[in-house]
């Protein structure tokens, strides 16, 4: 079976009418290596190279937690793409994770409002390119998920393309690799359902894009 | 990418508008028949996975009507174009007003779709025009899970039961008629082409091939041949189908035309 799934991966690749792919590499689980952070800290968000003032304002922004998953913040998922000061007009940009995301008006609601609060004029910004990746979850983010119960995303481990493939994923309560995956779309788009066969504890398990 | 669009030959903003509003149609339209699901899938995943891909189809209709209105420039937004257009003035595919069917129905649509919507956001992630490239960078990681998902279900129903394999052949049956008309070339695509903004559907037929076939061989099921194949819908001649879908889609606009909440 996986020898034929990998023939349809490669086959369904190959780009058509003489184009080549800018992000070709089918092998990866997230493609994310043309478009890796510009600046980050230890914990892995990103930081602004201006001055105190921007610095407070990305603060603010980076404050704002995920209306769906209230234990990371929106700079742990890597979905706050920065914040320049423009004048007197803090500008913060934010990214979804899913074109279709139900959350992203939330978000960007949270963020004028959390600038706002800061003494900060705001103006929110939705950037699509480049798109989102599960790469730029910070490792802090990924522990974070661990710890309320949602497996964070593999690793280039597997590849999203491989038709039947199964990814390893470790059940975020008993850290157990015997885990089931019970549906590809879970509770939100970004998530898939699974069960731990060990603990027969169900889990979401954050997909890996 | 900039040596690309100086050599390329320009389109009118009419072809491209043009261009915008077929794909965009077929992702709300499909996206639309897919939340008819909602509440009624034949078990609880498939009740919160046919919403979720709903959810990135009208996520990517919403933001190839975004940029149709402003490259249209008649100040039209996205509810505009969405909500008071009239039947004949959508140029979505047939296959995606057909109604849902069975589940089965259902799941093989939505691999046809993504089988040829693969390929053609693959291919515009170059894209000279840099607003598509970005959509379509965005979109290409999502139909990913749409295949697999979708084509999981193929396989599992078509190499099921005599019950299942009864409906998924009924399925082929069914659509067969409608997949052609998906790689119909024209004056707008052959544009397009031309400008290095998509390519034409007619160069996608082996792309789509290659992703369909293998799936069939492990279902067991066989390609069906039709003599003819249905068409019309880019020129807006559609189905008693999408009548019905619009009536729904549409009510809150006519009802109460400009109406927010």
């Amino acid at each position: 079976m996986s020898a034929r799934s990998d023939k349809v991966v490669t086959a369904s690749f190959s780009p058509p009418a003489g184009r080549r792919s800018r992000q070709g590499d089918e092998g990866r689980a997230c493609l994310s290596d043309a478009v890796q952070s510009p600046s980050s800290d230890p914990s892995g968000h990103l930081l602004p190279a201006g001055g105190e003032k921007e610095e407070r304002a990305y603060r603010a922004a980076a404050s704002v937690v995920d209306p769906e998953i209230p234990a990371v913040t929106i700079a742990d998922l890597g979905i706050l793409r920065g914040v320049e000061m423009e004048g007197d007009v803090a500008v913060a940009r934010v990214t979804p994770t899913y074109t279709g995301c139900p959350a992203v008006l939330a978000i960007e609601l949270a963020v004028e409002t959390a600038l706002r609060e800061a003494g900060f004029e705001p103006r929110i910004e939705r950037v699509i390119s480049p798109a989102w990746t599960t790469d730029w979850i910070t490792a802090e983010g990924r522990e974070k998920l661990r710890a309320y119960g949602i497996a964070p995303p593999a690793n280039a481990s597997n590849s999203i393309r491989s038709l039947f493939g199964e990814t390893e994923v470790a059940c975020p309560r008993c850290g157990s690799l015997e885990t089931a995956r019970i549906s590809e779309f879970g509770s939100t788009a970004c998530k898939a359902l699974y069960r731990c066969q060990t603990c027969h504890e169900p889990f979401d398990y954050f997909k890996c894009i | 990418m900039a040596a690309a669009s100086s050599t390329a030959p320009s389109i009118s903003g009419e072809t491209l508008t043009a261009f915008l509003l077929r794909l965009a149609d077929d992702h709300l339209v499909l996206g639309h028949r897919l939340s008819e699901w909602c509440g009624h899938a034949p078990m609880l995943e498939e009740d919160l996975a046919m919403p979720n891909m709903a959810l990135d189809l009208i996520g990517q209709a919403r933001s190839l009507y975004q940029y149709a209105g402003e490259v249209e420039g008649k100040g039209r937004d996205e509810d505009q174009i969405a909500y008071v257009r009239r039947e004949r003035e959508y140029v979505n595919c047939l296959m995606a007003e057909r109604q849902n069917g069975d589940f089965a129905h259902t799941m093989l649509r939505q691999f046809y779709f993504a089988a040829f919507m693969q390929p053609l956001w693959q291919a515009m992630m170059t894209s000279t025009d840099e607003r598509l490239a970005g959509i379509a960078a965005k979109a290409e990681k999502e139909v990913a899970y749409h295949i697999r998902h979708a084509g999981e279900w193929v396989v599992r129903l078509g190499d099921g039961t005599e019950e299942s394999t009864r409906r998924m052949k009924a399925a082929v049956e069914a659509l067969a008629p409608y997949v052609d008309e998906l790689f119909e070339s024209d004056d707008v695509t052959r544009a397009v082409a031309g400008a290095g903004i998509a390519p034409d559907p007619s160069t996608l037929r082996p792309a789509f091939d290659a992703i369909v076939g293998p799936v069939f061989a492990e279902a067991g099921l066989e390609w069906v041949e039709t003599p003819y194949g249905q068409t019309g819908g880019r020129q807006g001649r559609h189905g008693e189908a999408l009548g019905f879908l619009l009536a729904e889609l549409q009510y809150m606009q006519r009802t109460y035309p400009g109406m927010t909440w």
